[in-house]
């Protein structure tokens, strides 16, 4: 008898919501024999990495507050993915975004301006959306492939960052240490739970996660965004534009970004410095896969992808392991999800090994013969 | 070849399948089917799609392995676990798509079929007796992508009767091909069948069947309904056993007067220059589609039905307006949307991927083009029950078998989708319906279906355009027929003035103002 996989006639929906709990199991399998193989108690590894940072009140709100840009970043994201808008640079556009909002927050220095905060998230989010114009124009414009475009753009943003911090923006009174001078109190977003860092912009990210489900959920736009990212004929069929849905993926993605960014900034940091996101632009690829392209799926996959960061600083205390820990079981979980992806359309089966075909419901229709006009 | 395979007079049948029996998940496609293929018979095997003749050919070429039932070849009982197999036993199979690399040449095509390593010169030494035999005429050097559909055909063929096979399995062979080459195809099937070759030969094209085989195996919705002589039977008897119930007429024609209405439909000199490299450029395109007609455009796929298709429906602009009016209005710049709220509705060439997205449900695909119909799009937002309840009514309203507005496109048989399709365009009331090949390879029940609605649309006061290479279908429906050849379109006649020989020589590019060469070569078909 062998494994082997036969075709479903239709896509699983079971598998669907099912294949991400089956990746999240493989994972801590991966790391039971990662843990095992560096000569720690698996079990206890595996306790101190996934649920040890639960257990009090403060790791919960760093769970918050670690999720809280990851959903943000994922949710703009997951609005150009559906439309087959590969919009890979989030990071650079969280850092502009950042920049955007701080260099606001610099400008009004220590004045107490009510109306600072609303304009710190106006300019975040217009400043990614500035960052992502550029693929978009580029790929509208000269069909410029948007991935490598947006890719490298995070780079330059990284690096212009770094000159300001270093240069015009250095604090003066900071030791010569490459950071801002510290945000006003009105340039700071209020906690919600006093005594902890856990602070308004969580509230951003779920009222986010409101307009994205409306968005692509309900609005026609956000059909047109589907049919494109599924059948691009079909949408030139129907008269929806291409490069309206790529400037809508892009500046989503990039207004989303860039709000994640001014909340890094004006909640849990409160300055500009080099190093304000530990890659969360880069993670929330892995977590709008995970959680599906759905609003609320990316919602769970956030905080378990912030668990991910949260467990790796605790083994990195009580274990003493290297930091990479956590880019690891990233990797993982990213790996684990792909392959086991496979389950949607097609079940596992044993039995003798035969030549697989399609069933009837998923046979190619025939198609008038046509040249390639 | 030896040239006969003759079997002795009181040998036992060729093919003999018993009781065959084949489900997918969830549906049983083969249900106990007897079928018995004579030595030198040309047999037919006929059925809607979905009735599951491709499975059962499927199984007879070792592609697929049946749940239970036996086949016997040549009287004994033998197991076919793969087409290798099957080649073996002398089985050959010419699909319906074919397999071969555009690339490439003919020789080396071939040579990638074959099992042992034959010498290129020996081989095409080989395909070269065999074209020559048969009056296939094949030249090993030259690259598949010169060739034209039916010369590709060809190659499938010798490709399959260089096995030299005692039973020869045609999956809709004239689908793709001229009359003309239909009519060289019969000669050289019953030249085979002259060699004592059997031949199973699937088609819808009943007219054909009745001409060419000694008798009809017919299958409806996995069971073997009866076995006739095709000779003995008419078209309309053949399909009532496929369908299982009397085919519909079609409706007289009403005199509606059309000649004295004004144009509904006009293009004006299209000039239109191809947007790859393997398009076809139209050169002076001119039509007039009246309210209360149907206008049919013939013609062999890839000679510009496609660029005509985007150019009409607004997936490609022109700078003239003036070159496409719609209702008098010109259009020519104008993009789907515009053009839908000016009355035109566009049946596209491809099911899916383009008149259907395949992954969304049926209530999705209706708002695919319905979206400027009352209510499914309100505030930016799709109205959920509204686009539900459309879904519904052209379900329902066309007879659509699926399982409701929430089924994915890609469940639905070619037929069933079709007519969710055209359903869908209708219901909006058109005032113009551009059609590219509404029943390419559905089923005969569903071809009726389509013609009638289309027939209907045309008595309410419709301007209706069919591009079809399906010479039948155009003299069922329509009130004119244009032939277009290498991007020119000929000037349109009354159907009754219509010969098929005529249309035939102009598909040929034999018309007034047809290119002097066929322009950029023969044709490229995929």
């Amino acid at each position: 008898m062998w494994l082997r996989l036969e075709p479903r006639p239709e896509r699983s929906r079971v598998m669907v919501y099912l294949t991400p709990l089956v990746a999240a199991g493989l994972t801590a399998v991966a790391g039971l024999i990662l843990f095992a193989a560096l000569g720690h108690d698996p079990g206890h590894a595996l306790y101190v990495f996934f649920v040890a940072p639960l257990t009090s009140s403060f790791g919960l709100s760093e769970l918050f507050v670690k999720a809280t840009p990851l959903v943000l970043c994922a949710l703009g994201l997951a609005v150009g993915f559906r439309g087959n808008v590969w919009n890979i640079g989030a990071e650079g556009q969280l850092i502009l975004g950042a920049i955007f909002a701080g260099g606001l927050a610099l400008w009004a220095g220590d004045a107490d301006l009510p109306w600072l905060l609303p304009a710190m998230v106006g300019a975040g989010m217009l400043g990614g959306m500035a960052w992502a114009a550029i693929p978009a124009l580029l790929r509208t414009r000269f069909n410029a492939n948007e991935i490598l475009v947006s890719l490298m753009l995070t780079y330059v943003a990284g690096l212009l960052l770094g000159y300001l911090v270093h240069g015009p923006w250095r604090d003066p009174g900071g030791f010569n240490f490459p950071e801002s001078a510290l945000f006003g109190d009105s340039a700071l977003l209020p906690a919600l739970v006093e005594g902890t860092r856990l602070h308004v912009g969580a509230l951003f990210a779920l009222a986010a996660v409101g307009a994205v489900w409306v968005l692509l959920m309900h609005s026609f736009i956000g059909f047109q965004v589907k049919v494109i990212g599924m059948a691009p004929r079909a949408g030139g069929y129907a008269g929806f534009s291409q490069a309206r849905v790529v400037w809508l993926g892009l500046l989503s993605g990039g207004a989303l970004a860039g709000l994640a960014g001014m909340v890094e900034v004006s909640g849990p940091i409160g300055q500009l410095h080099p190093q304000i996101s530990p890659g969360y632009g880069f993670t929330a690829i892995i977590v709008a896969f995970l959680g599906r392209l759905h609003p609320l799926g990316i919602l769970l996959a956030g905080l378990f992808m912030a668990l991910t960061y949260l467990g790796g600083d605790t083994l990195q205390i009580e274990l003493g392991l290297p930091r990479a820990v956590t880019g690891v079981f990233q990797g993982l979980i990213l790996f684990f999800l792909l392959a086991s992806d496979v389950l949607i359309h097609y079940r596992l089966r044993l039995g003798p090994v035969r030549v697989p075909t399609a069933p009837p419901g998923s046979r190619p229709q025939a198609q008038p013969a046509q040249s390639g006009e | 070849m030896d040239g006969s395979v003759r079997d002795p007079v009181d040998a036992p049948p060729r093919l003999e399948l018993r009781g065959i029996c084949k489900s997918f998940p969830g549906v049983l496609v083969n249900d106990r089917v007897d079928l018995t293929v004579r030595a030198g018979e040309i047999h037919a095997l006929l059925g809607e799609n979905g009735a599951g003749k491709s499975t059962l050919m499927k199984i007879v070429h070792g592609v697929l392995a049946a749940d239970s039932g036996t086949i016997l070849w040549q009287g004994a009982p033998v197991r076919i676990a793969s087409p290798a197999d099957a080649r073996r036993l002398g089985i050959g199979m010419v699909f319906q798509h074919f397999a071969l690399f555009e690339s490439l040449t003919v020789a080396e095509n071939v040579a990638l079929g074959l099992e042992e390593r034959v010498p290129m010169d020996a081989l095409a030494a080989r395909i070269r007796a065999v074209s020559d035999g048969y009056g296939l005429a094949v030249a090993p050097e030259r690259h598949i992508h010169e060739l034209s559909v039916g010369e590709r055909q060809r190659v499938e063929i010798v490709r399959c009767l260089l096995g030299d096979p005692h039973l020869v399995i045609l999956d809709e062979p004239t689908s793709v091909l001229t009359p003309r080459e239909a009519l060289a195809l019969f000669d050289v099937l019953r030249r085979l069948q002259a060699e004592g070759r059997s031949i199973l030969y699937i088609s819808h094209k009943l007219d054909e069947i009745r001409a060419l085989c000694d008798r009809a195996s017919v299958l409806r919705g996995g069971r073997l309904v009866a076995t006739v002589d095709p000779r003995q039977e008419t078209a309309r008897s053949l399909a009532r056993m496929m369908i299982g119930t009397e085919p519909p007429d079609l409706t007289a024609r009403a005199d509606t007067g059309a000649d004295a209405a004004a144009p509904m439909l006009e293009v004006e000199a299209l000039d239109l220059d191809r947007d790859d490299p393997h398009g076809t450029d139209l050169r002076d395109v001119s039509l007039t589609v009246r309210p209360g007609e149907v206008l049919g455009i013939a013609g062999v796929a890839g000679n510009g039905q496609n660029a005509l298709m985007r150019a009409l429906s607004g997936e490609r602009l022109l700078a003239r307006p003036g070159a496409i009016r719609i209702g008098g209005v010109p259009a020519a710049h104008l993009g789907p949307r515009a053009r839908r709220d000016l009355g035109l509705a566009v049946v596209p060439e491809e099911r899916l991927g383009q008149g259907a997205v395949p992954e969304l449900t049926l209530a999705e695909n209706a708002l695919l083009s319905a979206y400027r119909h009352g209510g499914l799009v309100r505030g930016g937002l799709v109205h959920r029950g509204q686009t539900h309840g459309f879904a519904s009514r052209v379900i329902h309203a066309f007879n659509v078998i699926a399982r409701g507005s929430a089924a994915e496109a890609r469940s639905l048989s070619g037929g069933n989708l079709q007519k969710f399709i055209i359903g869908r365009e209708i219901l909006q009331k058109p005032r113009v319906l551009v059609a590219a090949h509404p029943t390419w390879g559905v089923d005969a029940g569903s071809a009726a279906a389509i013609h009638q609605a289309l027939v209907d649309l045309r008595d309410q006061g419709a301007a209706i355009l069919v591009i079809s290479q399906d010479l039948d279908e155009l003299y069922t429906i329509a009130d004119r027929i244009a032939v277009i050849a290498a991007g020119r379109l000929s000037e349109s006649r009354p159907t009754h003035a219509a010969t098929a020989e005529d249309i035939g020589l102009m598909m040929g590019g034999l018309f007034e103002g047809a290119a002097p060469e066929p322009a950029g070569g023969t044709p490229h078909v995929a």
